[in-house]
């Protein structure tokens, strides 16, 4: 039997991708994700891996893209503003069929905006980590336990894909002690050996390539469409989801990561009170869990968030108007009460009469 | 007929593609360079190239080991993320001057400072050649350009950056060598050069580049020999040539060595070079 | 006696920009003005073999390496 520990988010993230087979780990400090890259620097020189903190967020994705050319499980991690600078190694990643998974402990924003928790990078993560036509899985982990199974998880999606992984936490998660269950450690040299990586040809074989240039118009075109195929399996394979109350539910409230802590309370009170709310928590942020969300058929959907709006815009796409969608959200790292979200499933009971 | 033997060939590490160089450019020469450096020190086959943003931008087809293409000026750091994972194996990027010394500056004097045991190939031919020639971070003072056309104007521009000489400052550093290709004496320097900083890191002595000064005839609009002539007159009394720092033939080691040197006195850069020698 | 020598210019590979013709010390190659490469360029070529000494001056001045250079031994 695993043994639970009580762990800080950021570290168990950290642990967890020790655990699994990552090995280098470059980063740049930034609040609130400071005690990831700390728990690197603690261990890695303790089992022969590399900490090695960059000269900006710009080098530290770059030694990703190296690393991960070079054929090793790597990862990086950063907070909202350092993400935007990751944005550029990220898309050439993307382009380049490159694993990788990348930490974005999330703070308040635009600009230098606050350190305080926030999910108002939801719309970067899932639409826009850097230019070019291109998406990622985005794990958004609601627990510390989470935070550490879905980072194992990620390095083998990562792998699986060819596709750089983002893990979608913020300064709440972060920060938070919770007991957790580590998974169980992999030794990253019976990991299976990356045959497209550029790690010498010792005179075996014609020279691999890492590249996200491709100057023929149509041969880029075929990149694309190939890449798009992809992601039309990892959305089959791997979208995730947890609902909770949901199958007698007249009202679900969607939310994930930090904000679903707050709404499953509110979600309880509302029971209490004989109002049918249940939570809809997406735990993959993209691929978006669509075929789940369609499946419940609610009179009406809330959508809660740390931001001012934006994964609301998923669930309007999903549920394609079988039923209203609203938004509750506060950001800036002010959060929302569970009274305040009941207040809002409450507005919406009796708007439908329930 | 009597018995030949072949005196020149292609290097093996040297793909035999036709480059998308113009007439007269010297990248050819300098990847042919690397590519013998290659097959002498018999380190293709555990090489990885980094390629940067610019001319060289497809040198990924041209050299036969495994090759990386790197987002414009990050090629130190693509370099650092591989050796960090592959450490016994030869990584090298090879940039020109925009790339290196403008967008990946950062990059290129922090992967020197951290003295990452990798080998720079540095082409510097003072302009911005792939996107037609703009001016460069090593454009000379009034030179012509098609975003300096009336001359870089020092005092909107400023100056040129002297690569070998920012460097040589940095600890972190083992060599420095600033050499040029315009003739077989200068072009067998060059290569000495090159096999040099390929060799320092084979054997462990720490980060290496050098820098060749280059030219670009098309667009510096001048026949290669003009060229050559141009880069002789202008570029090497800016940039000359020789060697910027060499810790071996100050007599140490390697890079950590000499720099434990020069920080003696410090109580907490001492306990380091004690600690190495543990 | 001076060396006997070859060269081999590979015009596919030549683009005509002459470095060769300038740095040979025989002064015996020269852009070939009656051939146009598929890419559109006078290749080099060697106008006097016999006095080829096999230097490989040619060869290391090419940037593109279209050069290989035999000596009789």
């Amino acid at each position: 039997m695993a043994e639970k520990t009580l762990m800080k988010g950021n570290e168990a993230i950290a642990e967890a991708a020790l655990r699994a087979g990552c090995r280098h780990f470059f980063g740049y400090p930034i609040t609130p994700q400071t005690e990831l890259a700390a728990y690197m620097a603690r261990k890695m020189p303790k089992i022969g891996g590399t900490y090695l903190q960059a000269e900006s967020e710009i080098a530290a994705i770059n030694m990703l893209y190296g690393a991960s050319a070079a054929g090793v499980r790597a990862m990086t991690s950063s907070s909202s503003p350092g993400i935007s600078l990751k944005t550029e190694g990220i898309s050439y990643m993307a382009g380049a069929d490159l694993p990788g998974v990348i930490v974005n402990i999330q703070r308040g924003g635009p600009g230098l905006g606050s350190i305080q928790p926030s999910q108002s990078d939801y719309f970067q993560a899932t639409r826009a980590m850097g230019h070019g036509d291109f998406f990622l899985p985005v794990y958004a982990p609601s627990t510390v336990q989470e935070m550490a199974d879905l980072t194992f998880i990620a390095f083998d999606v990562a792998d699986k894909y060819r596709t750089p992984v983002v893990i979608l936490g913020d300064g709440m998660l972060g920060q938070m002690m919770e007991p957790v269950v580590m998974p169980e450690a992999i030794d990253p040299s019976t990991l299976p050996a990356k045959e497209w990586a550029a790690s010498g040809h010792a005179g075996n074989r014609h020279h691999n390539v890492i590249n996200s240039l491709q100057l023929d118009p149509q041969k880029l075109y075929e990149d694309n469409v190939r890449r798009f195929q992809t992601y039309e399996e990892i959305k089959r394979d791997e979208a995730r989801c947890e609902t909770y109350r949901t199958e007698d539910a007249d009202i679900v409230v969607a939310a994930f990561g930090a904000a679903a802590r707050i709404v499953r309370s509110a979600v309880n009170q509302a029971r209490e009170e004989d109002i049918r709310a249940g939570l809809f928590r997406p735990i993959t942020l993209w691929p978006y869990p669509v075929q789940a969300l369609r499946e419940l058929t609610p009179k009406a959907f809330l959508t809660v968030e740390l931001n001012m709006g934006q994964m609301v815009e998923d669930v309007r796409l999903a549920v394609e108007g079988a039923a209203p969608v609203s938004f509750f959200g506060k950001c800036g790292g002010v959060l929302p009460t569970p009274d305040e979200v009941l207040l809002e499933i409450k507005k919406i009971a009796e708007g439908l009469g329930v | 007929m009597s018995d030949e033997r072949q005196v020149f060939q292609r290097p093996h590490a040297l793909l035999p593609v036709v480059t998308n160089y113009c007439p007269g450019c010297t990248h050819g020469i300098a990847e042919r360079l690397v590519a013998e450096t290659l097959d002498e020190l018999d380190v293709e086959g555990k090489c990885i190239g980094i390629a940067p943003v610019g001319c060289s931008v497809t040198s990924y087809d041209f050299f036969g080991c495994d090759m990386i293409e790197a987002a414009h000026g990050r090629a130190p750091a693509v370099a650092t993320g591989v050796k960090r994972s592959l450490p016994d194996h030869v990584v090298f990027a090879y940039q020109g001057d925009g790339d290196l010394a403008s967008i990946g500056m950062a990059e290129t004097v922090h992967a020197a400072t951290r003295g990452e045991n990798i080998t720079i190939i540095f082409i510097n031919n003072a302009i911005y050649g792939m996107t037609g020639g703009q001016m460069a971070p090593t454009s000379l003072p009034m030179q012509v350009t098609q975003t300096s056309p009336y001359g870089r104007d020092l005092e909107t521009a400023g100056y040129p950056i002297r690569v070998c000489e920012l460097l040589s400052t940095l600890d972190g550093v083992a060599y420095l060598e600033r050499v040029c290709l315009d003739s077989p004496k200068n072009i067998r320097k060059a290569k000495k050069a090159i096999k040099h900083a390929f060799q320092n890191q084979v054997d462990g002595v720490g980060y290496s580049l050098v820098e060749i000064v280059s030219t670009c005839p098309t667009n510096w609009k001048m026949t290669p020999e003009a060229a050559f002539e141009w880069m002789r007159e202008n570029m090497l009394p800016y940039y000359p040539l020789g060697v910027y720092k060499d810790v071996q033939a100050e007599g140490f080691a390697n890079a950590a060595e000499a720099a434990a040197a020069r920080a003696k006195g410090c109580p907490l850069a001492e306990s380091a070079s004690s600690k190495g020698g543990e | 006696m001076m060396a006997k020598g070859r060269v081999e210019i590979d015009a596919s590979f030549c683009k005509g920009c002459g470095l060769c013709t300038i740095f040979c010390p025989q002064d015996i190659l020269e852009l070939d003005g009656d051939v146009i490469t598929p890419k559109g360029y006078h290749p080099a070529k060697c106008i006097d073999e016999a006095k080829c000494t096999g230097c490989a001056t040619c060869a290391l001045m090419c940037p593109d390496v279209a050069i290989t250079v035999y000596r009789e031994v």
